[in-house]
């Protein structure tokens, strides 16, 4: 179908984006991998669109010291390439490789992906177990917001009317962590029916420490709190780690639809976080 | 309307566009390049696959004006002084098209992953094209193409 009119302005600097923004129904689009569907299905039909996909300084992955900092409108063909994330955080580029087709990676964002905040999407759920902090740029200058209270509602974040997110901040994960992102779907390019992004520390032969994020286990992604908590200390080898994976599906409230049913979803979560975390214990 | 250029094929482009026009309706409406079909128009099934600045595109999720500077090639350029291109002629010879209708965006696809992994496995060649469907499921000469593209690019 053919989207409804809009306007489009395209600016070059954030400044210049957040000017763009002020009134009317705007909406921010970067690669619009996910806004041109909703507006060709004419879900989605905003007045005016500002394209941040040629704002160079949103662009790229920069070594910030302990954390690297990825420019929202990087496209996910070039987080999943990039070196310093290869080297960082190969959880974010695990992920990222799941998401959707290489023709869709090489226009879709990082940023976008985030911003758009379907609970189904892959990296909602990474970005919260890494404790990712968000940039976002508007009328009154800049703040930061935590992976926390990013994730607001079904497709809602912190991002207000009139702002725009500029980045997002992830942490070095240091020597010990290790990462995996397993994710379940029936054929290629589908959404995740439960996906899991689990963060470990090992020591020995049991956890240290762990981070637990869900994709689809609810309106938004969810840390499994229960889990993390019973990881810590748990033993690889003698059921430790499943009594505290069995723990996964609590506090969740996933959906029923045609990938599978609630009971289903809480099931597989289960499933799907032992095998998260023993892939990044590398057991 | 927008003012846009881009060169489409090895052409300069000028024009004015609406900002909502989609890129496959700009190459196939505007510039009558019907050699890239609309198939799904909901970015599954690949179909309307071209190439942007480069790299595999799919044309029914991108407007014309993001488009605007860049160089586009469709299945329309690929061949070269009325030689077709290495994954063209193998398409061909491999009998890897049923309808048809999927092969302009499996063969952009096809390109695009011989440009990043020049001698793919199986398994990298249905990851490389999981982006673009068959419905007439003809995907075992479809591999078997790309295969073939990547030896005879190899040799020459």
């Amino acid at each position: 179908m053919i989207p409804a009119s809009f306007e489009y302005r395209r600016p070059s600097t954030v400044d210049e984006a957040v000017q763009a923004l002020v009134g009317g129904d705007a909406k921010v689009l970067a690669g619009g991998q996910s806004l041109l569907p909703l507006l060709r299905l004419r879900l989605a039909f905003p007045d005016l669109l500002v394209d941040v996909g040629r704002v160079e300084s949103m662009r790229g992955v920069r070594d910030d010291g302990e954390h690297l900092v990825i420019g929202a409108v990087t496209t996910h063909h070039g987080v999943v390439t990039d070196p310093l994330i290869a080297q960082h955080c190969p959880l974010l580029a695990q992920a990222t490789s799941t998401v959707a087709d290489p023709a869709v990676r090489h226009r879709g964002t990082f940023g976008g992906a985030l911003s758009h905040a379907d609970p189904a999407g892959d990296l909602p759920a990474v970005a919260l177990a890494l404790d990712a902090e968000f940039e976002i740029a508007g009328p009154t200058g800049r703040r930061t917001v935590a992976a926390s209270e990013f994730f607001v509602d079904y497709l809602q974040t912190a991002v207000g009317a009139g702002e725009v997110l500029v980045s997002v901040r992830v942490p070095k994960l240091g020597a010990g962590w290790a990462s995996h992102y397993e994710k379940f779907h029936r054929v290629a390019q589908a959404w995740a029916i439960v996906g899991v992004a689990a963060i470990v520390r090992r020591d020995g032969d049991s956890i240290a420490e762990a981070r637990i994020g869900l994709t689809n286990m609810g309106s938004t992604p969810l840390r499994a709190s229960a889990t993390e908590s019973a990881l810590a200390g748990a033993a690889l080898h003698d059921g430790g780690v499943t009594a505290a994976t069995d723990r996964a599906s609590e506090g969740t409230d996933p959906p029923s639809d045609l990938g599978g049913a609630a009971d289903y979803r809480r099931h597989l979560v289960k499933v799907l976080t032992r095998r998260a975390v023993l892939a990044a214990a590398g057991s | 309307m927008t003012t846009i250029e881009m060169t489409v094929d090895g052409v300069r482009y000028q024009d004015e566009v609406e900002p909502r026009l989609l890129l496959v309706h700009y190459l196939r409406d505007r510039l009558g390049l019907g050699g890239t079909p609309i198939g799904c128009d909901t970015s599954n099934c690949g179909a309307c696959t071209v190439q942007v600045d480069g790299v595999s595109a799919k044309s029914c999720t991108m407007l014309t004006v993001q488009a605007d500077g860049s160089e586009i090639i469709t299945i329309q350029g690929l061949a070269k002084d009325g030689r077709l291109h290495a994954v063209q002629q193998a398409f061909h010879d491999e009998h890897a098209l049923q309808c048809g209708y999927c092969t302009p965006g499996m063969i952009m696809a096809a390109v695009d992953l011989l440009r990043e992994n020049p001698d793919p496995s199986d398994q990298e060649i249905r990851d490389g094209l999981e982006g673009n469907l068959c419905r007439c499921t003809g995907y075992q000469n479809i591999v078997r193409a790309v295969h073939s593209a990547a030896t005879t690019e190899a040799r020459s």
